[in-house]
């Protein structure tokens, strides 16, 4: 009964279960339909101003690999693993940026220790 | 430049969470001091220390996550910059999240600052796993790098002299630049077009306001538009190569130049960082996947605040015991500086300062809780929490228009009764949404503070005394449920033109607080408290004065009390006729020996040792030979004259208190009382009520006495306030309705003295103070009336209409949730009207 609260480890967003159900084959469009525990790049933002400053300056640069972490438990704010830190975010500012498949195969990659 | 300028001013710059602050404190040390940067709410930490050449000035720069011109906290950190023009920059720079603190520094050495970095936190990176080569990095940027573990003070001579060396160097001669390739022809281009104007080219880096134009920075473009002599020439050749530039890559400038800082930072954190222990999941991870557990973590938040709770509010008010007495003695040493008191009225050279002091006194009562608060806040903060917080209820409170880091502010303020606004206030300082802040500073008044409880207790004693829990409970939840009504009002109509900031955050690592950097906090915060709220609370207490001593009592009232007062004397010459003293004190004016009994007995109860206490005594021995024996009676005439003085004395206290009580009715506060009458008839307040409420805007704990006075009928036969309001609101036909209507009043009533002036120094303007008065009194009164007149009309009961209201409210505070935020609204039209 305690399979719910084990990691599943990180997995392409186009084998994602939370994304798959969303856009079919093409993976995930935008971070927020990303699911817990898997990964995607950047593709580009739809924000302007101060919105798309502040992500940028947070690291969610074209080509950056993303994971997602864990959502509130009210389920809005976001918090994602950009290489080696967290950021957190809200679900409506995660709509404003587009994602493409990572290959999630970068060297932070990390594991709990045994 | 070299060793001959030896006063030098250095900023500290770094992202948020990059441990600046500790750096700052390593520096400093105990030489530090807050200013304001001009115009703007945001602290201007500055310290100094001495080196062998002479003094340096620390300037600690706001939080930044890069120098853009989007928020207030970075145009004033870039307008330092680029006014003040340091000596050098400190770049504090976390090694753990090496990647992005880099493309901070690339901004800086584009700005053309001599810079030095200090490389912080290199345990935590370590423990992490990643081992820095800092010479390397130092070689490959070319500037001095220092790794520093801030936390242990580290690394602080190293530091120093990598200071001193930076800012004797060449500014200008930077050996490293990001390359920015397909823009670097147009940044070539755009750099000479700039340079035409003599006022820009030689006070600013050309590349870097080049870059900035290409990133289509607003302010960057002010500075153009003011200063540059062909100003439309310029941002017209930016615009075309922005919008060329769109058209062939599809992509943004600003992106590309964003992900080329990005690219040459992960190439130079992959030239100097060793992996040693690759692979292993950050220990903070691994933390939040308890805290931060989606079912667990609203347990953890619950528990924490009750700690902060019961550990400041419930422990700091055990403390106020044993500060008190400090205070008490400080009003009676000035009490015994000023001229002698008289028999029933005071000079105004005694009542103002005694006045003044009394107010200063009930603020300066709450410092033992602001100092657990602060310390408690301070540890939050530093270890990392505080953010998780706010991560957690971010959602609830983004539907009202608020923002996850208001729940601080509302928890000090006293979501469960108890707290105090001025605190809440001073909390929001550190909310990043403009709006959210100004919404969360104009509700946390709403919140039940300590000086409510005692009125709430009051009337539920009196009208409700068989459903206490279901009123207080009421009372507790109905205040929240009001804040965020108010919350979403406000920010869908007055303050939906404001600067909204979207929660996008760095989570920060946890950290050991250390126990300087806490404890510093709590001063400084408390220090600032005590400074800013003690000054104008001595100005404001002035005016509140004239407003509730003037006029004066009628000419009527003044003799019938003179009169009451003389025949106390007599009955006092009386009691002690055939005693051996009598002549003597016929004698004496009266008036002396009562001042000196009142002196001594306050002396003697402040005294909290027997030796202490026997000082007094041997005091009051040297002082007033004549008068001692009275004091402290050693035969059996003296004791009867002590017991007569004491009768006396306390008819003359009981006196005074009715005067003063009385003068308030007749004041100006008294006459507005009754001049709105008419007004608030609707909410069922009589004219007293008003005085009441009036008098409690100096301070809110004064509701009850004031109370206490004008249902004074009775007090004589030692009844207390309770049973007399209640005895006179049967005759005068007051019912649970009237008090309804004044508990709901009385919790959305303005903030108290302290707390709008708290309003005035977080806002920065005078404007939002009066409105935080004005407003709060005309919802309130508009609510209480609603409440009472309907209640009325349909003849419910007061518990009838509690329920009624409670669920009106609830219901209301449901629907408004779902209005969509207008910026929000805004900013979506405007997408779909590019698209």
């Amino acid at each position: 009964m305690f399979h719910r609260f084990r990691r599943r480890g990180r997995r392409p967003s186009a084998e994602c279960p939370g994304c798959a159900k969303e856009t079919a084959n093409t993976g995930c469009r935008v971070l927020a339909q990303l699911g817990k525990g898997c990964c995607c790049r950047v593709r580009g933002h739809k924000a302007n101003g101060a919105v798309r400053q502040r992500l940028l300056d947070l690291g969610f640069v074209p080509d950056a690999e993303v994971e997602m972490i864990r959502c509130a438990t009210l389920g809005d704010p976001l918090e994602m693993r950009l290489g080696d830190y967290y950021v957190t975010l809200r679900k409506r500012e995660a709509e404003m940026i587009e994602v493409k498949d990572g290959d999630c195969t970068a060297e932070h990659k990390p594991k709990l220790k045994s | 430049m070299t060793a001959a300028a030896s006063n030098i001013i250095i900023g500290l710059a770094g992202q948020q969470n990059a441990g600046k602050s500790t750096i700052f404190n390593m520096l400093t040390g105990a030489s530090q001091h807050i200013a304001n940067y001009p115009g703007v709410t945001i602290d201007k930490k500055l310290g100094s220390y001495r080196d062998e050449y002479g003094r340096v000035e620390v300037v600690d720069l706001p939080g930044n996550y890069s120098l853009t011109s989007f928020s207030l906290e970075e145009r004033v950190a870039r307008n330092f910059l680029l006014r003040e023009k340091p000596d050098a920059i400190l770049n504090v720079i976390d090694a753990s999240s090496l990647r992005r603190g880099l493309c901070f520094t690339f901004q800086l050495l584009e700005m053309s600052f001599p810079v030095a970095m200090a490389l912080n936190m290199v345990d935590v990176a370590e423990a992490n796993g990643r081992k820095i080569d800092h010479e390397k990095l130092s070689n490959l940027l070319g500037i001095p790098v220092v790794p520093t573990i801030g936390r242990k003070s580290l690394g602080k001579t190293e530091l120093r002299q990598a200071i001193r060396s930076t800012a004797g160097s060449n500014p200008t001669g930077h050996s490293f630049h990001v390359d920015y390739y397909a823009l670097e022809e147009h940044l070539a281009a755009l750099m000479e077009l700039i340079a035409v104007s003599k006022a820009l080219s030689g006070t600013v880096s050309l590349r870097w306001l080049a870059v900035k134009l290409l990133e289509e920075d607003p302010e960057a473009r002010k500075l153009v538009s003011r200063y540059h002599e062909q100003a439309e020439e310029v941002l017209e050749a930016v615009d075309t190569t922005v919008r060329s530039f769109q058209e062939k890559t599809g992509m943004a400038t600003l992106d590309y130049i964003v992900s080329c800082r990005s690219r040459k930072a992960s190439e130079i954190v992959d030239n100097c960082v060793k992996e040693t222990d690759a692979g292993t999941v950050h220990f903070s991870e691994r933390i939040d996947r308890v805290l931060l557990h989606r079912g667990f973590a609203p347990v953890f938040l619950l528990f924490t605040v009750y700690l902060i709770y019961e550990l400041s509010i419930v422990q700091g008010y055990k403390l106020t015991v044993l500060t008190w007495p400090v205070l008490a003695w400080v009003r009676a040493t000035v009490a015994g500086i000023l001229p002698d008191a008289g028999l029933l009225h005071d000079t105004i050279l005694r009542s103002l300062p005694l006045w003044m002091v009394d107010s200063v006194n009930t603020l300066l009562n709450y410092v033992p809780i602001f100092m657990i608060l602060f310390a408690l806040i301070a540890i939050l903060e530093d270890s990392g929490y505080m953010a998780r917080i706010a991560f957690i209820l971010d959602k609830a409170f983004h539907r009202f228009g608020l923002h996850g880091q208001s729940t601080l502010p509302f928890i000090l303020g006293g979501i469960f009764t108890g707290g105090c606004a001025v605190p809440g206030i001073m909390a929001t300082k550190s909310i990043p949404d403009e709006r959210s802040r100004l919404a969360t500073i104009l509700t946390v008044p709403y919140m039940n503070c300590m000086a409510k409880i005692p009125l709430y207790t009051l009337l539920v004693n009196i009208y409700f005394p068989s459903y206490k829990s279901h009123v207080m409970l009421f009372i507790s939840t109905i205040t929240i449920i009001m804040a965020m009504i108010v919350a979403k009002l406000l920010t869908t109509t007055i303050l939906r033109g404001r600067e909204t900031a979207p929660f996008v955050m760095e989570m920060p690592s946890y950290h050991l607080p250390t126990l300087t950097g806490v404890l510093r906090r709590a001063f400084d915060r408390t220090w600032v408290y005590i400074k800013k709220v003690g000054t104008i609370v001595v100005a404001v207490a002035v005016c509140v004065y004239v407003l509730l001593q003037f006029p004066g009592l009628p000419q009527g009232r003044t003799e019938h009390y003179e009169s009451e007062m003389e025949r106390a004397v007599e009955t006092f010459h009386n009691h002690i006729q055939d005693t051996g003293y009598a002549r003597m004190l016929q004698e004496k004016p009266i008036v002396k020996l009562l001042n000196v009994s009142a002196a001594y007995r306050d002396a003697k109860l402040a005294a909290s040792t027997r030796e202490a206490s026997s000082a007094v005594d041997a005091g009051y021995e040297t002082r007033h030979p004549e008068l001692f024996q009275f004091l402290r009676p050693r035969d059996a005439d003296a004791r009867k004259v002590n017991r007569a003085l004491r009768n006396l004395s306390a008819e003359r206290a009981s006196l005074r208190t009715k005067i003063r009580e009385e003068t308030i009715l007749y004041s100006y506060f008294g006459a507005v009382g009754r001049a709105v009458e008419p007004i608030t008839k609707f909410a069922g307040f009589d004219w007293k009520i008003n005085v009441a409420l009036i008098s409690s805007f100096a301070a809110r704990e004064s509701s009850v006495a004031t109370l206490g006075v004008l249902f004074q009928e009775g007090a004589d036969e030692n009844v207390t306030l309770e049973e007399r309001m209640g005895r006179e609101s049967k005759t005068g036909g007051r019912t649970p309705l009237h008090a309804l209507a004044l508990m709901l009043f009385f919790a959305l009533y303005p903030p108290c003295l302290a707390a709008t002036i708290m309003v005035k120094v977080q806002t920065g303007s005078y404007k939002w103070m009066l409105f935080s008065i004005a407003f709060p009194t005309a919802f309130g009164l508009a609510i209480a009336s609603g409440v009472f007149s309907i209640a009325s009309a349909l003849g419910l009961t007061g518990i009838q209409a509690m329920g009624g209201f409670y669920f009106l409210a609830l219901g209301t505070a449901a629907a408004l949730s779902f209005i969509p935020d207008p910026a929000w609204e805004r900013e979506q039209k405007r997408m779909i009207e590019e698209a």
